[in-house]
């Protein structure tokens, strides 16, 4: 897999293809299309994203990088003005078959959006809120794992002397690492950070991305991003998408340094966007 | 548009500001009007006793004067056929006031100004002088027995009371600021606690006061699920479109409708409707008089609980609304299901709107009298709808309620004028209430704004 190479797919617009064995694809978008009260959003979208690796998506605001995330989630469920055509396969299985459960596909697929957004409640409790849906209800094994979350976000040692304060009242930085915690905790498969650092300060942007950079050994990430320096530092691969089409796909060193596309150099290179 | 500008801004800004004032001096006077009138109406005011230049006498309370007269509450319905005279100032020769002057409350014929001659007891034995006022005063604090008062009034006829119809005796004149205080505050607290008597002109209105609360209490154990279920389902379960938008409309229009207007429904629907059938059903054995087929507390409740049903949707509506929706899609993308967003993040978020909602019903209702009096609310029910018979709530019967009795004090009952100052207390009370629920309300909405604030700043 580390020898995943750009295979060109000339003649398909919109479907360049990363080139890496299928078995190792977490997420396969096949023609996926979405719009929003007929307005289209994607439009015949394909490409498979690699299993434990961190994908990013960038292009220019109102692209559809939000859109295509939310999709693979399913959170567009709630909209009914919202149409989609073509498939999705989570680890082989189509997530929009009938026999999915939305609520343990969202688990698996868990979710950070660009403003932090903790639960009014302790600190403890945010990260727990999960982990007690699943069923878990003794104290000992909760604390656990609330303790192993927050450590793997990166937040225990800054929070670990009052777990009880309101989650509030921690700063911007902290709330996302929070909700990455929360995330974490109910061990889900794949995290979809949607521009998680867009409202953060450069410090702890950075801490955001070390922490992406060190989950990947345990889930497949893709990041959503504007920011090309963000993408380039810790994706291993990186999607264009332009006015809701799939520009160019490829390993992030290759599109960063090498890509193919005219549209993409400029947009990489702050020509457009 | 081309507003005339007056001499600019500065001539707006006095205008609106003067009818702020205008508004603000108006809620303030009616406030100190009726809580000074009402709670003045427990104070024992000295008795005067007036000699006129025709010779009459008269003793009374001085209570206000216009155009040269002054106005005495001189009691004695019985002796005299009125209660309040209107005395020249000029006529008036001396005035004086007696220590031995005592003012006494009857629970038939009203209260009673003049002199006590002498007290007989059980027994018969009469007895005369300071020696029958010692043995009246001990017979007040429970200590000793007397059957009968014999009373004079100024101009000296005579009058014989049952002991058993006093229900207060004070020789005001005598009291110094601390006793009149410590009688102060028993006029009050038995006022709070005593029911009414002598055509609810006297006596106090605790059944008045239960009623109200025991309505409302059930009334909102009503109105709140009902209530707040709706405007769940509104915002949350149902699917926004052209139809709910009709039902918001309707609900918010409803809210506008006069109340008397639920009375009739009410008693078209609940106590006719309803109550008969029950009647029918179940209590055929006392018909044709009826049971629920009249109106009663539960139907009340009812009524009430329809007439506030959209203050609380509205209110839960908004609080549901400002639920973000970053917490919801929050929840769940950690694989909450709909139902359990709900229950965990967007109810509890939403609590203090629910609870302002309730508590607005609870002030509304408390302070509506249109429909109750079609629907089940009495002139005079002493007895409180609870007691220790089964099954304990009567839900059938009738109860009395502050602001009716308010109405029937102020407007309805035998001496309308000598129920003023009752008709004040009572609306002191009845104001008091309101504030408090309003005052608890705007809290809760104030803590609420808080947390609210708090997210968005983080
Ligand atoms: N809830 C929505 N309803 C209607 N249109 C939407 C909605 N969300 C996004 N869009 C539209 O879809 C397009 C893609 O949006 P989005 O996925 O948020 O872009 P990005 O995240 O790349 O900035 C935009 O044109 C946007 O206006
Ligand atoms: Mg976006």
């Amino acid at each position: 897999m580390s020898a995943a190479s750009f295979s060109a797919a000339e003649t398909q617009r919109s479907s360049a293809v990363v080139d890496f064995p299928s078995t190792s694809s977490c997420f396969d978008i096949e023609a996926l299309s979405l719009a929003y009260e007929g307005k289209p959003a994607l439009r015949d979208l394909t490409l498979r994203v690699p299993r434990h690796r961190v994908t990013a998506f960038i292009g220019p605001s109102g692209c559809g990088k939000s859109t295509l995330l939310r999709g693979l989630n399913r959170l567009h469920d709630l909209n009914d003005q919202v149409t989609r055509n073509g498939r999705i396969r989570l680890e082989g299985q189509d997530i929009h078959a009938r026999d999915v459960d939305v609520a343990e596909l969202r688990r698996r697929v868990g979710m950070v959006f660009q403003t932090p957004n903790p639960f009014p409640m302790s600190i403890y409790e945010n990260v727990a809120y999960g982990v007690r849906l699943q069923g878990v209800k003794r104290k000992r094994e909760l604390d656990e794992i609330v303790e192993w979350a927050l450590q793997s976000a990166a937040l225990w040692e800054e929070v670990k002397a009052d777990l009880h304060a309101s989650a509030w009242t921690l700063s911007g930085g902290q709330q996302q690492r929070l909700v990455i915690a929360r995330t974490l905790a109910v061990r889900p498969d794949v995290l979809l950070l949607d521009e998680p650092a867009s409202a953060l300060d450069p410090i702890s942007t950075l801490k955001i991305e070390e922490l992406i950079r060190g989950l990947k050994s345990q889930l497949t990430l893709i990041l959503v991003t504007h920011n090309m320096q963000q993408a380039a530092r810790v994706s291993d691969y990186t999607a264009f998408l332009h006015a809701g089409e799939l520009v160019e796909y490829a390993p992030t060193d290759t599109l960063f340094t090498n890509p193919r596309l005219r549209r993409t150099e400029d947009y990489i290179t702050g020509r457009v966007g | 548009m081309n507003i005339p500008r007056l001499g600019g801004d500065g001539v707006w800004r006095w205008l609106s500001g003067a009818c702020v004032a205008l508004s603000l001096l108006a809620v303030v006077a009616l406030l100190v009007l009726v809580v000074t009138r009402g709670l003045a109406h427990f104070w024992p005011a000295d008795i005067e006793q007036l000699t006129l230049d025709d010779g009459q006498r008269i003793a009374g309370i001085a209570r206000g004067s216009a155009a040269g007269e002054e106005r005495y509450f001189t009691a004695n319905r019985d002796l005299d056929g009125q209660v309040w005279r209107w005395v020249e100032t000029q006529a008036i020769v001396t005035r004086e006031t007696p220590p031995a002057l005592l003012y006494a409350e009857r629970r038939d014929w009203g209260s009673f100004i003049g002199r006590l001659t002498a007290v007989e007891t059980p027994a018969g034995e009469r007895l005369q002088g300071a020696e029958a006022e010692r043995r009246l005063r001990r017979a007040l604090a429970g200590d000793a027995e007397v059957a009968t008062l014999y009373v004079r009034n100024v101009e000296g006829r005579e009058l014989k009371v049952a002991f058993a119809q006093v229900a207060s005796i004070a020789w005001p004149n005598r009291m110094d600021v601390g006793d009149k205080l410590a009688a102060w505050g028993h006029g009050v607290w038995r006022f709070l606690s005593e029911a009414p008597s002598d055509g609810n002109t006297a006596g106090g209105v605790w059944p008045a006061i239960f009623g109200t609360l025991l309505m409302v209490m059930l009334m909102s154990l009503v109105v709140t699920p009902f209530g707040v279920l709706a405007a769940l389902y509104l915002n949350e379960v149902a699917r926004q479109g052209p139809l709910t938008r009709l039902v918001r409309i309707a609900v918010r229009n409803l809210a506008g409708v006069p109340s008397i207007v639920y009375g009739v429904f009410g008693l078209g629907v609940f106590v006719y409707g309803l109550g008969g059938r029950l009647d029918s059903w179940f209590f055929a054995e006392r018909l044709p008089s009826p049971t629920f087929g009249t109106g009663g507390l539960l139907w009340a409740s009812l009524t009430l609980a329809l007439l506030t049903l959209p203050v609380v949707i509205v209110a839960t509506e908004e609080g549901l609304a400002r639920v973000p929706v970053a917490l919801r899609e929050g929840s769940l993308a950690l694989g909450a299901t709909r139902f359990e967003t709900l229950r965990r993040v967007v109810v509890p978020m939403a609590l203090p709107s629910m609870l302002t909602g309730v508590i607005l019903a609870v002030a509304r209702a408390a302070g509506e009298v249109a429909p109750l009096m079609l629907v089940g609310v009495a002139k005079l029910a002493p007895e409180i709808p609870v007691d220790g018979e089964f099954p304990y709530l009567h839900l059938d019967s009738k109860f009395m309620h502050l602001g009716y009795h308010l109405f029937d004090l102020g407007f309805a009952s035998r001496d309308t004028e000598a129920a003023m100052p009752l008709v004040f207390a009572t609306a002191t009370l009845l104001v008091l209430v309101i504030v408090v629920l309003n005052l608890t309300a705007i809290i809760l909405r104030h803590h609420l704004r808080a947390r609210h604030r708090a997210l968005e700043h983080s």
